[in-house]
């Protein structure tokens, strides 16, 4: 089998795996970073965003062979102690029902912030509206991504 | 008030002291969850509360936790009448036992409603136990001692004791048998938006749900079943999933197709590379359309009467009116698919599953394999949404199985399209309406005619074989708030192989969409306020009057609105509280349809939390409104049609109207909080896209090109 070396939030894997295997079940099988979460497997929902050299990436659609030697962020590597603004605002909105959804949510959220400082409703809308949430906490995602916009400034 | 008291609520877990092992999960921050296990030094006054000599207080919850804060609003009730420090507020996930918790089922938006008055009573046992002990500890009567903040406290003599100094002595009192409970208007933590309990693991990857569980030595299963209702397994060729890497075994399982792998991808390949003959068997010739005409066929039938009031065939001048309204299957579609970790072993067995129903699991599990109860261990883990869906363990067995089978801890994965195959599908169902107004245009018959499949009809067909009604299946049908002299409300029962389950709010989502649209023709016939014509119709209904009324007030009812707006109402009583909603929507000429707004009101009586009210009542408007847009569960070639969220779509971010939620202030016994807002989204919709341009919707989902003018 293949072998792989793979940056997962600033630590160095190495890994045996066929390489079309999807990175979300490298990451959640092999070696555990389980708050990446499968909801479709096909790239419809979001639930497995996590960054690719810095970009919101499904990770249910990502062979692993496409991502040897970049650098992956997962939820767990966003912050160690929640503070990353999309975190705290998350927190302070009480954006999380069930929660499935939210890691893809952040990751999604936090790269967005990290191009458009300051998005309004329409940039929100379109750079999250491929991230579903059964549960309805849209409203507050929306509100939670202007809070962290503004604490960043 | 039909809470369910029990004796053993108020006897004592242990009367001396335990010492033990405080089990944690290794978290991060700061620890607010309490894996399982004893706590060392505890007091256990009844099975809800452990106070350890640290002052720490553990809270057991025996409900599900599926993102309704049931994590957090239970623990409220407890610490309110023990008057426990919050911040000093652990809960740990109850263990599941045929009866020591009473039922840990969570549903029909009843965690709360259901055990309010027993876990304030808990609470108070274990505030007076401890009281007590002070008193004896302090040589004075206990009238003037009080307790504050996990303290006891002396205040004539300035003296106060933390409750883990007092547990000892507190653990050798007998138990009050009638502890005085808070008055309502003591209260510091019932009322109170507090932050979830969980919140924070649910931001940063720590949360584990069912799914995540992972065990040492654990392989990972898919099982493919016959899509086609009814089917079974004719033969299968596994040459091709075999030669693929991971694949470990490859049998047969309860007429499906387990595939075990060292990793899930490997199994989710592994099942794709199955060759399967099926045998479809007669469902087959089945679809939606076979379905709708057996329901067409089935609507001439007399139906089993729900209710009846007056006489509504013997009127005399009077209009009548008449409609016909349609709801499709529909999917529960949780975000997290069904899954389940099994380890049997020779003579036990242990499951990881996030479920709502977990002592049905253990004891039909027990069953299965020949164990005594006690020997099945079913542990709840945290779950991607419920809605009903984890009630059922269809899925649980075939992860036992497997696990017998292989000898070895397994996990068992649904992949998305699996979960949508073989859902427990919201009924769809067919309304006919027929009402009459008199001359002066008062309401003053109703009938309501439904045929639907019943859900417990398919579970236990014997319970109506001699056409005995399935009363759930007229639920929010039955009990019409509206003062009409006649009324007969009657049930035709229509299953088909399409297996239907308990969907959020139930047969409510269908009847109130029924109700709520009818009267609104009804006033628009009588030339009468949609408003208006409820409010005079509702007097002996209050609580539906005052819903009514602070969401149109609220809303702004009878404004100007823009050019292509209109705005319906509509308001549905379930599971125990009342909910108005005023929606605005805009419709273009060529009939795209935006949801602008919706109004919200709530009454549940005393509420816990109240951000975790609003939180249930957004969730259950976006969950209505994507049944109400899109959503749709079709049936070919007795199959669902659907696979995946390309073609089962949920509302989107960018179609999420703006949401306003108002909660009546109460002090009446808390009610359902999890479903009772979704019934009225969709006649809401409805009624307010006849007040934008004239289409009377009758059937959903609601599809643009119908509403074109």
């Amino acid at each position: 089998m293949p072998k792989f070396t793979l940056r997962i939030n600033k630590k160095t894997h190495r890994i045996n795996i066929d390489a079309d295997t999807p990175l979300l079940w490298v990451l959640r099988d092999e070696l555990g970073y389980t708050g990446t979460k499968y909801g479709c497997g096909r790239g419809f929902c979001g639930a497995c965003t996590v960054h690719v050299d810095g970009e919101a990436t499904r990770s249910c659609m990502t062979a692993v062979d496409n991502v040897n030697g970049a650098e992956i962020t997962t939820i767990e590597g966003l912050s160690i102690d929640n503070s990353h603004p999309i975190q705290k605002s998350w927190i302070s909105e009480e954006v999380s029902q069930c929660g499935y959804c939210q890691p893809g949510q952040i990751m999604t959220a936090a790269a967005l912030l990290d191009r458009n400082a300051d998005p309004d409703d329409e940039d929100i809308d379109s750079a999250m509206k491929m991230n579903l949430c059964r549960c309805g906490t849209y409203d507050r995602i929306r509100k939670a991504i202007h809070i962290a916009a503004k604490e960043q400034k | 008030m039909s809470q369910d008291f029990s004796r053993r609520d108020f006897l004592k877990v242990s009367s001396t002291v335990g010492v033990g092992l405080v089990i944690s999960v290794a978290l991060p921050y700061k620890e607010r969850l309490v894996a399982t296990g004893i706590v060392e030094n505890s007091f256990e006054p009844n099975v809800w509360i452990k106070i350890s000599s640290d002052n720490k207080v553990v809270i057991t919850l025996a409900k599900s936790e599926m993102g309704q804060h049931i994590r957090t609003s239970i623990p409220m009730i407890v610490a309110e009448e023990l008057n426990a420090d919050w911040s000093q507020v652990n809960v740990v996930q109850a263990d599941t036992h045929p009866d020591k918790y009473g039922s840990q089922s969570t549903g029909g938006s009843g965690s709360i409603r259901r055990s309010y008055m027993r876990l304030r009573k808990a609470g108070a046992t274990a505030r007076d136990l401890l009281i007590q002990a002070a008193s004896l500890k302090w040589e004075v009567p206990a009238s003037e001692c009080k307790a504050y903040m996990s303290e006891v406290i002396h205040s004539k003599s300035k003296r106060s004791l933390k409750f883990g100094e007092l547990i000892s002595l507190a653990g050798k009192l007998d138990t009050p048998i009638d502890p005085i409970l808070k008055d309502e208007k003591d209260f510091t933590l019932i009322g109170k938006s507090l932050p979830g309990l969980d919140t924070v693991y649910k931001v940063n990857g720590s949360a584990k749900f069912g799914i995540d569980i992972r065990l040492p030595n654990m392989l990972y299963a898919t099982v493919l079943k016959c899509q086609t209702f009814g089917g079974s397994l004719k033969s299968f060729n596994a040459k091709k999933a075999n030669k693929i890497n991971g694949v470990k075994y490859i049998f047969e399982v309860d007429g499906g197709i387990a595939v075990v792998a060292a990793n899930t991808w490997s199994a989710i390949k592994g099942q794709r590379a199955l060759d399967v003959e099926w045998d479809h068997g007669d469902f087959y010739s089945w679809d939606s359309k076979k379905i709708k005409n057996m329901m067409e066929t089935k609507s001439q039938d007399k139906g089993v009467i729900a209710k009846e009031v007056g006489n509504t065939k013997n009127l005399k001048n009077n209009i009548s009116i008449e409609s016909n309204y349609e709801v499709p299957f529909t999917s529960h579609a949780t975000m997290e698919t069904m899954n389940c970790v099994a380890h049997v072993n020779k003579d036990s067995a242990e499951l990881w599953v996030p479920t709502q129903s977990p002592q049905r699991i253990q004891s039909s599990i027990a069953e299965k394999l020949n164990f005594d109860i006690e020997k099945v261990k079913v542990n709840v883990t945290l779950m991607g949404g419920g809605f009903g869906r984890r009630l059922w363990s269809d899925f649980i067995p075939d992860a036992v199985e497997i696990s017998k089978k292989i000898k070895k801890p397994v996990k068992l994965l649904w992949t998305r399209e699996d979960d949508m195959k073989h859902d427990f599908y919201r009924p769809a169902s067919l309304h006919k309406l027929k009402g009459s107004l008199s001359d002066k245009n008062e309401l003053i018959s109703w009938e309501h005619h439904i045929v639907s499949p019943s859900i417990s009809g398919q579970r236990s067909p014997e319970r109506f074989k001699n056409g005995q009604l399935d009363r759930s299946a007229v639920n929010g049908a039955n009990n019409l708030p509206y003062d009409v002299p006649n009324i007969l409300v009657d049930y035709v029962m229509s299953n088909t192989k399409v297996p239907v389950g308990w969907w959020r709010s139930v047969y409510n989502s269908q009847n109130a969409f029924a109700n709520e649209v009818f009267i609104d023709e009804l006033a628009y016939k009588a030339g009468v306020d949609a408003l208006e014509f409820r409010m005079i119709m509702l007097n002996n209904s209050p609580r539906h009057k005052a819903v009514l009324r602070l969401a149109a007030e609220k809303a702004g009812w009878g404004k100007p609105l823009a050019k292509g707006q209109g705005m319906g109402l509509a308001v549905h009583e379930s599971f125990g509280s009342w909910s108005a909603q005023v929606a605005t929507v805009t419709v273009s000429k060529a009939g795209e349809l935006s949801v602008d707004k919706i109004v919200a009101s709530i009454d549940c009586g005393t509420v816990i939390n109240p951000d975790g009210v609003k939180a249930q009542m957004e969730g259950s408007i976006v969950y209505g409104l994507t049944s109400t847009l899109k959503g749709e569960i079709t049936i070919e070639k007795g199959a669902v049609a659907q696979s995946n969220f390309h073609d089962f779509e949920l509302l989107q971010i960018d179609e999420m109207p703006k949401v306003e939620i108002h909660i009546v202030p109460s002090i009446e016994s808390p009610s359902g909080a999890g479903e009772p807002g979704l019934p009225p989204v969709a006649p809401a919709v409805a009624n307010a896209i006849f007040n934008a341009n004239g289409k009377r919707v009758r059937k959903l989902p609601i599809k643009s090109k119908d509403l074109k003018v």
